[in-house]
C-alpha cells in the first residue's frame, strides 16, 4: 500500500506546484500591481467601441452544431496521429479496429451532411 | 481468437450495423417516410435477436480478455430487454404517427440504446460498462427531447442530460479510484483486491461513489428527483420505454457489478443497497398519493418497484439476484400493458394524462376497465395475481438473508402504496359522472393491455417458468 502511494507522490509535488503558483501570480496581481481606475477604464467595450448590446443574447444552435463537428473531427485527429507515428509496429487487428472507427465516423458525417446539418442558408 | 471474441458479441454487432446502415439509408431516400417500415425492421430484428440468444447460449463464455462476459445472467437480462423494446416500439408507432413525432430517427436511437444496454449486462470490465452505459444514455437523452417545439419534452431531455451527466462524473470518479486501490479495470481482478475485513478506505469510496452512479440510473431514492419531470415531459411511448428496458438493464449492471467485482464486500454494500430499497419503497408509495398526473404517477410507481427490486439485490445472495430477475420480468411485463393503456387516454383526439378524466370508464368500456383493473391490482401486491408473487420472492428473499426489518418495511411501504393504485380503480368505478374519454380505437394497444392483463393473471400457474432460467442466471452470478 505505502509503496503504491509513494508512485502518487509525483502528481500530489504537480498539484501542490499547480495550486501554489496559480495562488502567487494571483496574489502578485493584488499586492503589486498599480491600480489607478478612472471610469473610462473600467468601462465595458467591445473591439474599442463601447458594447452594443446585451451579452446576453441568444445565438444560433447551428454554431454548437459546428462546434460539436469541430470538436468530434479534432479528437479523430488526435486519436489518428498516435496511430500513424506507430503504425510499422501495429499489427492488422489496429489498422482494422481505426478503418472501423473511420467507417462509423464516416457514416456519421454522411448523415448529417445529408439532413442539412451543414447547411448555413 | 478474434474471430472467437467476435463471434461472442455477433448479436451486438448485428445490431449495431442495422443501424448505422439503416440510418444512412433513410436519410439517402425516403427520410421520414421510411420510419414505419423501420420501427417494424427494428422490432422484428429484437425479437429474432431475442430467441437467438434465448435458444443458443450455453454455459458462460468471455471475450476480449473478460471484458465482456456472456453467461447465463446476461442472456436473461438482454432478452428482457429485446422483447420489452420491441413491444415498446410496436405499440408507440400509432401515437407517434398521428402527432407527427415518427421520425426515423426514432426506431433506430432506440435500436442504438438498445445495443448500449446489451452491452451494460454483458459488461465484465469497467470501461465496457462505461461504454455501454453512456451509449444507451446518450441515445435516451435525444429521444426524451423528440418533440422539439415543446418545452417540456426539451425540459425532460435537457434536466435528464444534466443529471445523467453528474451521475456518470459520480460513476467515473468512483470507477477511478476502485482502479487507482486495485490496479484492474476487469472486475475479475478487482474481486481479489476487494476481498476481506480490512479494505483501503478508497475502495470504499469507490464502491459507494459507483453505487450513487448506479442509483440515479435506476432512479432510487435519493436520487430520483429527475424521473417524474422527465416521464411527464417525453411523449408518452418514450416514457413507456424509459420504464421499461433501461430499468432492467441498470439493475442488471447494478447486479454484475455488486457481485462480480465488489462479491468480496457483500457486508460493505449491503447497507448501501438496504437503504436506497427503503428509501425508494416509502418514498415511491407517498409521494404518489398527491399525484393527478398518470405519468407522473407511475414515475413514482417505478421509483417505488425499483426500491422492491434493490431489496433482492440487498439480500446479497443468489437467491436474492434470482428474486430481483423474476420481479424484474414482471415489472416490465406489467407496465407494457399499463402504459398502453395510458397510450388510448384521448379525449377529442388530444391525448390525456389527468386521472380525472378517468372518471367511470367501466361504463364506457367495461372490457379495457377490467383490464387495467387487473394491471393495478397486480401493480400493487394483491394476491393471486403475478404482481403478489413478485413482491412475494424478494421479501422472501430479504427474509432468508436475515433482513426482516427489511421485509417487514417493503410490506408497509406495499400497504401504503396499495392506496393510490386502488384509487384509480375507484375513479374508473365508482367515480364522479364526467366528461369521458374517447372510446379506444387502436386495437394494437387494446391488444397489448389484454395480452399483459391475461399474464397477470395466467402466469400464477407457473410464472411461465421464468423461475428456472432467472435461478441459473443468478447461480452463474454469484458464486
Amino acid at each position: 500500500m505505502e509503496e503504491m502511494l509513494r508512485e502518487y507522490l509525483p502528481i500530489l509535488v504537480f498539484l501542490a506546484v499547480a495550486v501554489g503558483l496559480g495562488l502567487v501570480l494571483i496574489l502578485a496581481a493584488i499586492l503589486v500591481a498599480v491600480r489607478n481606475p478612472d471610469p473610462e477604464k473600467v468601462s465595458a467595450y467591445e473591439c474599442g467601441f463601447n458594447a452594443f448590446d446585451d451579452a446576453r443574447m441568444k445565438f444560433d444552435v447551428r454554431f454548437y452544431l459546428v462546434s460539436i463537428l469541430f470538436i468530434i473531427f479534432d479528437l479523430e485527429i488526435a486519436m489518428l496521429f498516435p496511430w500513424a507515428v506507430a503504425f510499422k509496429d501495429l499489427s492488422m487487428v489496429a489498422f482494422w479496429s481505426m478503418m472501423v472507427f473511420l467507417g462509423v465516423l464516416t457514416i456519421g458525417f454522411a448523415y448529417e451532411w445529408k439532413k442539412g446539418a451543414l447547411e448555413w442558408e | 481468437m478474434l474471430q472467437a471474441d467476435l463471434t461472442i458479441i455477433l448479436p451486438e454487432i448485428i445490431l449495431s450495423i442495422y443501424a448505422m446502415l439503416a440510418l444512412v439509408a433513410a436519410v439517402y431516400t425516403g427520410k421520414d417516410k421510411a420510419a414505419p417500415m423501420l420501427v417494424w425492421i427494428t422490432s422484428a430484428l429484437f425479437v429474432v435477436l431475442a430467441v437467438w440468444i434465448g435458444m443458443n447460449g450455453e454455459g458462460s463464455t468471455e471475450a476480449f480478455g473478460g471484458m465482456f462476459i456472456e453467461d447465463a445472467f446476461s442472456r436473461f437480462g438482454k432478452v428482457t430487454i429485446l422483447l420489452s423494446a420491441a413491444a415498446v416500439l410496436v405499440m408507440s408507432q400509432d401515437y407517434m404517427h398521428r402527432r407527427g413525432l415518427l421520425r426515423f430517427e426514432y426506431p433506430l436511437l432506440v435500436a442504438l440504446a438498445v445495443v448500449g444496454m446489451m452491452v451494460m449486462v454483458s459488461s465484465g470490465d469497467l470501461m465496457t460498462l462505461y461504454m455501454g452505459l453512456e451509449l444507451q444514455s446518450l441515445s435516451l437523452y435525444v429521444i426524451a427531447s423528440l418533440r422539439r417545439e415543446s418545452a417540456k419534452s426539451t425540459e425532460a431531455g435537457l434536466k435528464y442530460f444534466v443529471l445523467g451527466a453528474l451521475s456518470s462524473g459520480l460513476l467515473l470518479y468512483g470507477a477511478s479510484l476502485v482502479y487507482g486501490f486495485s490496479g484492474t479495470t476487469l472486475f475479475a481482478g478487482i474481486i481479489e483486491a476487494a476481498q476481506g475485513d480490512y479494505l483501503p478506505l478508497g475502495m470504499l469510496f469507490g464502491l459507494v461513489f459507483m453505487a450513487s452512479g448506479f442509483a440515479f440510473k435506476v432512479s432510487a431514492v435519493p436520487f430520483h428527483m429527475w424521473t417524474p419531470d422527465v416521464y411527464e415531459g417525453a411523449p408518452t411511448p418514450i416514457t413507456a420505454f424509459f420504464a421499461t428496458a433501461p430499468k432492467v438493464a441498470a439493475m442488471g449492471l447494478f447486479a454484475r457489478v455488486m457481485h462480480d467485482a465488489f462479491g468480496g464486500m457483500v457486508g460493505d454494500w449491503q447497507q448501501i443497497v438496504a437503504l436506497l430499497a427503503v428509501l425508494s419503497m416509502f418514498l415511491g408509495a407517498i409521494a404518489a398519493i398527491g399525484q393527478r398526473d398518470i405519468k407522473r404517477l407511475m414515475a413514482y410507481s417505478s421509483i417505488a418497484h425499483m426500491g422492491y427490486a434493490l431489496m433482492g439485490l440487498a439480500a446479497g445472495t443468489a437467491f436474492g439476484v434470482q428474486a430481483m430477475l423474476v420481479y424484474m420480468a414482471i415489472y416490465v411485463t406489467m407496465n407494457i400493458g399499463t402504459f398502453a393503456f395510458i397510450l388510448s387516454m384521448e379525449k377529442d383526439g388530444q391525448p390525456v394524462t389527468s386521472i380525472d378524466s378517468l372518471n367511470l370508464l367501466a361504463r364506457a368500456e367495461p372490457g379495457k376497465a377490467l383490464a387495467m383493473l387487473v394491471l393495478l391490482f397486480s401493480l400493487a401486491g394483491v394476491p393471486p395475481l403475478v404482481g403478489f408473487f413478485g413482491k412475494f420472492y424478494v421479501l422472501r428473499a430479504a427474509y432468508d438473508a436475515g433482513l426482516v426489518w427489511l421485509a417487514v418495511a417493503g410490506v408497509v411501504a406495499s400497504v401504503i402504496g396499495a392506496f393510490y393504485y386502488l384509487r384509480i380503480v375507484y375513479f374508473m368505478y365508482f367515480g364522479e359522472e364526467s366528461e369521458g374519454l374517447d372510446g379506444g380505437k387502436s386495437a394494437m394497444l387494446s391488444g397489448f393491455l389484454m395480452a399483459s392483463a391475461a399474464i397477470m393473471l395466467i402466469g400464477i400457474v407457473n410464472l411461465f417458468g421464468i423461475e428456472t432460467p432467472a435461478a441459473m442466471a443468478a447461480a452463474q452470478l454469484v458464486n
